[in-house]
């Protein structure tokens, strides 16, 4: 990767001057150089307070704000670095849809790049500042100076005096100070180019994902695509299914309909046998519905999930109660995946758990799906042991849901599932 | 003898349901493929009857319910059978809780249903004539459901019944005869599922839909 404004230096050093990014450099170094000052009168009084009263509770807990600071932090540098870049860096962090606030807390002091943030703000803070102060001083100077013919005339008679002791006569005599500040000007172009570029690469090193984390993105998102195509195969299959043997079968059936009436009244020994045809047909027909609807349940994409649960519970051999809080619609992923989270889950609960009852439960909570399926069985589902709650965990991970489950020996078993609706 | 529309996208199935309608002396004045065809169809042919797939093209969803729906808003009255392949109650209740006047027969039946070919006959002549038809399995479905705080637990097995042949649109006199039991003796089994089920006994596709919506826990009229 390069760093945009290093490029356009090195395409076309000459003209750079006269291009736009001169001010985006400033812009970037200026701005910075404002925030960071901030940043390191926050953090001295941060740092100061939290070890002085690190013997009472309350220190600890300033100290622990000073560990997580570089990630608000990081995630404003991230935007600001627009101004001279022309692409958003991704955030290293994973994304913690639904989790309270103490388990994020643990998760994001366990990611290495909470800590490298850290270090980032340290180093902007201090650094980058100091190196800042530098710079507007420069560009300061420069301008100063390229308006002393002005600050001279304006001044008059008093005198000015750009070297001590000698004084500048008149506007004309002041032209030498503004060629100095040109000089200045130019300098201060190409070195804030080489202090941003040096800046935006710093933040590349420290801000982005890491290269394993960029694969685990790369990854997730081909497991995604997996499963798109995955379920357009499903559709694919229910299509042809729908449009081809189970209409030859109500065809069939139809036709032994037929030749039934036509023998209507008559003494054949074929009329037994055309009413077992039409019962095997019957049943060829209700196995094949069945399949398909496993497949892909066509309610659940003309209806959506409430019409396609209560479906699912009218069937379910042990008695279910729902209660969907949720939009008729919702995105399609979600929807197919809770789906099928259920039916695992409702199949397991009807087989394994001994339950006499199941409920499910479902809402929109912060833009998350919120599943619980409570079963009074006898508990002591193992996530680890069946491939179907295991199955079911993969199948969230790629939607970035989770699955919690909670079943103690003795019962009650409860399936916590959660789909973060933006997936 | 029915004047018939019928919209079916399956080439096999529309040939066969023509020939069986045209052989027991119904007229198929158009046989169409698709949603638009079928409501041009309607329009020209004035029907008594409209047969109709519930998925077609152009978007395989439920374009032929839908189609359903729309003519019944323009043709008051008019009586519609649709076929489908899927038992979920959602289509029913579409189609019965749909925005369009409550008058004018309604059927849903499975498409399996064409094989018993006497009473798939039956059913399409009681839907030209103004009943409300749900498929058999349908309301097995719904009368399977064994929550123990529903009030369906309440009905006696011969109450159940008749409910489920009040659903698929009997009238009094036609469950009398399919049970083998007086008129009256049904008069007073259809008084006690009312009172039962709470539901307000008034005629036709009402009725029909208030058992439905009952046996859903949901309120389709609102």
């Amino acid at each position: 990767m390069t760093v945009a404004v290093w490029d356009a230096l090195r395409r076309e050093p000459l003209r750079f001057p006269f291009t736009a990014w001169p001010l985006r450099c400033w812009a970037f170094l200026l701005s910075g150089t404002v925030l960071g000052f901030s940043l390191f009168a926050v953090l001295a009084v941060l740092i100061v307070g939290g070890v002085g009263s690190s013997f009472l509770g309350i220190g600890l807990v300033i100290l622990l704000a000073v560990a997580v600071s570089g990630i608000p932090v990081a995630a404003l540098e991230r935007r600001r670095l627009r101004i001279v870049e022309p692409e958003r860096l991704p955030s290293p962090h994973g994304a913690l849809p639904g989790a309270g606030i103490m388990s994020r807390l643990r998760t994001r002091l366990r990611e290495r790049a909470t800590w490298r943030e850290l270090g980032y703000t340290l180093l902007w803070a201090v650094v980058f500042t100091a190196a800042g102060f530098g710079f507007t001083a420069l560009l300061g100077m420069s301008l100063i100076l390229v308006a002393t013919p002005v600050i001279v005339w304006a001044l008059s008679p008093e005198t000015v005096m750009l070297i001590p002791g000698r004084a500048v006569s008149g506007p004309v005599e002041a032209l030498g100070g503004t060629a100095a500040g040109l000089l200045g000007l130019l300098l201060a172009v190409y070195a804030g180019a080489l202090l941003t570029g040096a800046q935006v690469s710093t933040a590349r090193f420290l801000l982005s994902a890491r290269e394993e984390g960029a694969q685990i993105i790369e990854l997730t998102r081909s497991r995604a695509r997996l499963l798109d195509a995955f379920e357009a195969e499903r559709h694919r299959i229910e299509r042809d299914l729908h449009d081809g043997a189970q209409q030859q079968l109500v065809a069939l059936s139809m036709t032994l309909g037929l030749a039934e009436l036509e023998l209507r009244g008559q003494d054949s020994p074929a009329v037994p046998l055309l009413a077992r045809a039409k019962g095997e047909a019957r049943q060829a027909l209700d196995q094949l519905r069945d399949l398909v609807r496993d497949i892909h349940p066509q309610v659940l994409a003309d209806h959506g999930l409430p019409a396609a649960v209560a479906e699912l519970a009218l069937r379910n051999p042990i008695p279910v109660t729902v209660d969907l809080d949720v939009p008729n619609r919702l995105p399609a992923s979600v929807e197919t995946t809770a789906y099928f989270t259920l039916t695992e889950a409702l199949t397991n609960a009807s087989k394994h758990s001994g339950a006499g009852r199941i409920s499910v439960e479902g809402r929109v909570r912060g833009g998350v799906f919120v599943l619980l399926v409570t079963d009074d069985g006898r508990g002591g589902a193992d996530p680890a042991a069946g491939a179907g709650l295991q199955g079911l965990a993969d199948r969230l991970a790629i939607v970035k849901g989770r699955l919690i489950v909670s079943s103690p020996p003795g019962g009650p078993t409860r399936l916590r599932v959660e789909v973060p609706c933006s997936a | 003898m029915l004047r018939v529309v019928l919209a079916e996208d399956a080439v096999l199935l529309r040939a066969g349901l023509v020939e069986l309608l045209s052989r027991v002396g119904h007229k198929v004045t158009s046989a169409v493929g698709d949603a638009g065809e079928l409501a041009r169809a309607v329009d020209a042919d004035q029907p008594d009857v409209v047969i109709t797939d519930v998925r077609m093209p152009p978007g395989f969803r439920d374009e032929g319910l839908k189609a359903a729906l729309d003519l019944r808003a323009r043709h008051r009255g008019l009586p519609v059978l649709v076929l489908s392949q899927y038992v979920a109650t959602a289509y029913a209740t579409q189609l019965l809780g749909g925005a369009a006047p409550a008058e004018g027969g309604l059927g849903y039946l499975l498409k399996d249903r064409v094989g018993e070919v006497a009473e798939f006959l039956d059913a399409l002549e009681r839907v030209a004539g103004g009943a409300t038809v749900i498929d058999p399995e349908v309301i097995r479905v719904l009368l399977r459901q064994q929550t123990a705080d529903r009030p369906l637990q309440r009905l006696t097995p011969r109450e159940r019944e008749v409910l489920a042949l009040m659903a698929e649109g009997l009238n009094n006199h036609s469950i009398a005869q399919r049970l083998t039991i007086t008129e009256a003796s049904v008069v007073k089994h259809c008084g006690n599922i009312f009172m039962k089920l709470d539901v307000d006994p008034t005629e036709g596709n009402r009725r029909v839909l208030a058992v439905l919506a009952h046996l859903r826990g949901e309120d389709v009229t609102a």
